[in-house]
């Protein structure tokens, strides 16, 4: 059974990319473009990638509907809203090209919602200043994914479905493949490439109440750090303010920020809408002094300011949990997010409701019993994104291992501090192509690499170590009770609301679960079985809490993401730089401060023109 | 507390038999939650296929009591729990393990497909013009999460395995979806006779039914195209036409 030999295949491609969600099935489609053979490896079927379940939009500064957008201001929205700790290259980046990414998509066929006058339609969203996200109802991650999809499967690349990788090989300096099982026969693979895109998205399942699939075990974090490149802003983990809270086991499932942006108030037990009482002083000039001067806003008037609402998630996300903590929560522990509300003032009332927000009825009212056209729905935060990733050059996005491309939520830079809704998909898009062009590139400007066949022996031993451990051992442990208790530690302890004594007990808590997932043991065979995929899975997971946890403790402050209630205000001190994490020589994880280059003149003036 | 029963299909390519497992049943839960927590407690390699949990992937499409379902979607408290669930693979794919089947065919299919291709842009930018009325059937199309119910369910992939002749109601909806875009000039009518097996389907509506995004599959999807292929080959001022042409 823990034959390493046997069918051990063979695949070699220019360049490999590792998930196929948005970013990596745009960054597949660039390297194909290019002219590179393509591997896309996904650990799930084609199309059922985290990128589905996006649902507000994709922010792109296109101006269809308030000509008063431009990169400019989309730019400095970003850097607002990731609170300046923002890699501020790729927010130049980003903001510039997301209009044509997502006019691309439309050309492959995407059927976005539309303006009167037939253009792509846009949408308000949370730290946005103007309409800026593209949608399809509240299923924009479907569209995405299905045309990149549907698109894609005609531009010659190869996929790999439901494959995991567990390790990235480094030969002579730079990248030179990587390690992976088949799902479906538990077969090992060795895939030889030039370059390797990371496109793997986020860590949310190291928490208990989380938006993300199980997919979301951070491999792409973990597997880049074990090759040797650095993690960046790992303390940074949005909680998206509105989660369901009950039923007990649709905790945690994303209820979208368009629910707001349509309208959606917050309000406590007493019918208040608490998100008036502590406006932050940067968001002041452009937020509501009323209730109506909020509803014309989302209605599209554009002489009035965003209500309080749809100010940024972290902070929604704390004022959320404020009011559950003081004792002024709904039944079950959230708030009541209402647009039932709104049925008086729009023409066509509930069904307009449904049309606009035809999946968040479906959700509610399959789930929990709830038709949100009638009574208000009970939300509470849930960890929705990590900001911090993989350490990439803002222009190839390329990591500080030679070869290794890291793109999306992997990767890290964009989002500085705390992410806008909408600006993930786009960032997915515009962040996909770049690395894909440049990994592309890369490889054809770098000869044939070699792999070493001891590398390959000792991962594939390691891959295959549970089955032996569970063929040998009486006392050995199965994987899923370790994660059980590192997604109660991780929630507990590195939460919304953070203290240093807390989050030393994680670190120590972490300590241990790696010394028993270093021992886990699995039963069964290799085909199609869990209970390995979960203690391969374990080691990504354990490796990120580590790294979160670590950074969290040293950022001595609060901003974006990251509160500390020991340390509840923000510090001019640690504006000055990101903390970056690698691993050192005896294997430890080694912190550092790395200073933020200076912003170049022209953007500095772009961020003071639209304070 | 509540316990229930399920009876659950372990196996390996077709050959296995069903299990019973008794696990606690709380407020809410799902059969997928269910499924899970007997993968934690009782068999660590219990395979089943999943990822979002919020009925928006379709990927833990399954049988549940001998009906075509979401697991994720399929709430406890709308089964009778003073009998076992029966929860068993798609009965339409080659089983793999436990729950998990074969779906490749659906690509390969998809992949045979004819893909988007759209007239010149309408706008010097490149951009095109399209008003919501007109796109409002192709987007009732593209809320298809892919689960391969309706694959399951059809009778002329489930029982009468025609699927080297028929794409299965999934790609017909995927058809029209191409067919009725706005922008699209791509021809599939030929292609639905003699390739897709448009004919194959006699309107059942078994498809549509299970379809857990309520997609109006037969009546806007299948019939449609049907017509669009009526129209062309046997219309019988059409066929003089056509044969006065030759």
């Amino acid at each position: 059974m823990a034959d390493t030999e046997t069918n051990l295949q063979t695949h070699e491609h220019d360049v490999i990319v590792i998930g196929a969600g948005g970013a990596g099935l745009r960054a597949a489609i660039e390297a194909s473009a290019a002219g590179a053979s393509v591997g896309l490896v996904c650990k799930s079927l084609l199309g059922k990638a985290h990128t589905v379940m996006a649902e507000g939009g994709m922010a792109a500064a296109m101006a269809h509907v308030d000509d008063r957008d431009s990169w400019k201001v989309h730019f400095a929205d970003t850097m607002r809203g990731g609170q300046y700790l923002n890699n501020w290259r790729m927010a130049e980046l980003h903001a510039k090209e997301a209009p044509d990414r997502v006019r691309e998509l439309e050309a492959w066929g995407a059927v976005f919602d539309r303006t009167k006058d037939g253009r792509i339609l846009q949408r308000n969203f949370g730290g946005h200043r103007y309409p800026r996200l593209a949608h399809v109802g509240d299923r924009t991650g479907l569209e995405m994914i299905r045309t990149l999809q549907d698109h894609g499967v005609h531009q010659g690349f190869k996929v790999y479905m439901e494959h995991t990788i567990s390790k990235i090989f480094v030969d002579g300096g730079r990248v030179a493949g990587a390690l992976g099982y088949d799902r479906e026969r538990g077969f090992l693979r060795v895939f030889k490439a030039k370059a390797i895109v990371m496109a793997t998205g986020g860590v949310g399942r190291a928490y208990k109440i989380t938006s993300n699939s199980w997919e979301y075990t951070g491999d792409g974090q973990a597997l880049a750090y074990e090759a040797g490149a650095d993690l960046m802003d790992m303390e940074f983990v949005q909680f998206h303010p509105t989660g369901m809270v009950w039923p007990p086991s649709v905790k945690g499932i994303l209820v979208t920020e368009g629910v707001r942006g349509e309208g959606g108030v917050l309000r406590n037990k007493d019918g208040k809408r608490f998100m008036f009482d502590d406006i932050p002083d940067n968001y002041k000039a452009q937020t509501a002094d009323s209730e109506e001067e909020g509803w014309k806003y989302t209605q599209g008037d554009k002489n009035s300011r965003r209500p309080p609402e749809l100010l940024t998630r972290d902070h929604v996300a704390r004022k959320i949990m404020k009011e559950v903590r003081e004792g002024r929560g709904s039944p079950h522990g959230g708030v009541f997010l209402d647009v039932a509300w709104t049925k008086a003032r729009v023409p066509g009332g509930a069904e307009h409701i449904k049309k606009k927000l035809p999946s968040m009825y479906h959700q509610f009212k399959q789930l929990a019993d709830i038709d949100i056209t009638e009574v208000a729905m009970e939300v509470g935060p849930t960890t929705h994104y990590i900001m911090g990733g993989i350490r990439v050059d803002g222009d190839t996005q390329m990591s500080t291992v030679p070869g290794l491309f890291a793109a999306g939520e992997c990767a890290a830079g964009l989002h500085g501090a705390n992410r806008l809704g909408g600006n993930s998909l786009s960032d997915l898009l515009v962040f996909g192509k770049r690395a894909g062009e440049y990994a592309a590139k890369f490889a054809k400007e770098r000869g044939a690499v070699g792999i070493d066949e001891s590398q390959i022996a000792t991962a594939s031993r390691a891959a295959l170590a549970p089955f032996e451990r569970g063929a040998a051992g009486a006392d050995a442990e199965g994987p899923y009770k370790i994660q059980y208790e590192l997604q109660d530690l991780m929630q507990d302890n590195v939460g919304i609301v953070r203290t240093e004594a807390e989050m030393k007990k994680a670190l120590d808590g972490i300590q241990g679960l790696k010394q028993r997932a270093a021992k886990v043991a699995v039963g069964g065979n290799r085909e199609y079985n869990p209970g390995w995929h979960t203690a391969l899975d374990l080691s990504s997971m354990l490796i990120c809490a580590e790294v979160i946890a670590m950074c969290a403790i040293e950022r001595k402050e609060s901003r974006g993401g990251h509160f500390r209630d020991d340390h509840p205000s923000k510090d001019p001190a640690f504006e000055k730089f990101n903390l970056v994490v690698r691993k050192g020589m005896g294997g430890r994880p080694e912190l550092r401060r790395e200073p933020i280059p200076a912003m170049r003149d022209d953007l500095k003036q772009v961020v003071e023109e639209n304070k | 507390m509540a316990t229930a029963t399920f009876r659950i299909w372990r196996g390996e390519r077709g050959k296995g038999e069903f299990k019973d497992y008794e696990t606690k049943v709380d407020e809410g839960m799902v059969v997928l939650d269910a499924v899970h927590q007997i993968q934690a407690e009782q068999a660590n390699d219990l395979a089943v296929r999943w990822n979002c949990k919020a009925g928006k992937c379709g990927s833990c499409s399954a049988e549940v009591n001998g009906m075509p379902k979401l697991m994720c979607m399929t709430r406890l408290s709308d089964l009778p729990l003073d009998k076992p669930v029966m929860v068993q693979p798609m009965h339409t794919f080659p089983p793999i393990r436990d729950l998990v089947t074969d779906v490749s065919w659906n690509y390969r299919v998809k992949a045979e497909i004819k893909p988007f291709k759209p007239r010149p842009p309408d706008a010097p930018d490149g951009t095109w013009r399209m008003q919501q009325e007109d796109i409002e059937r192709v987007q009732e199309f593209r809320k298809c999460i892919e689960c391969f119910l309706c694959q399951d369910v059809c009778h002329v992939l489930r029982d009468h395995h025609k699927h080297d002749e028929f794409i299965g109601p999934r790609f017909m909806v995927h058809v029209a979806a191409l067919e009725m875009h706005p922008l699209d000039t791509e021809d599939r009518v030929p292609a639905l006779k003699e390739k897709y097996g448009a004919g194959y389907c006699n309107i059942t509506k078994c498809c549509t039914k299970v379809c857990p995004e309520s997609i109006t599959i037969t009546d806007n999807a299948i019939i449609p195209l049907k017509e669009r292929v009526v129209d062309r080959y046997y219309d019988p001022i059409q066929k003089l036409l056509r044969i006065g042409r030759k």
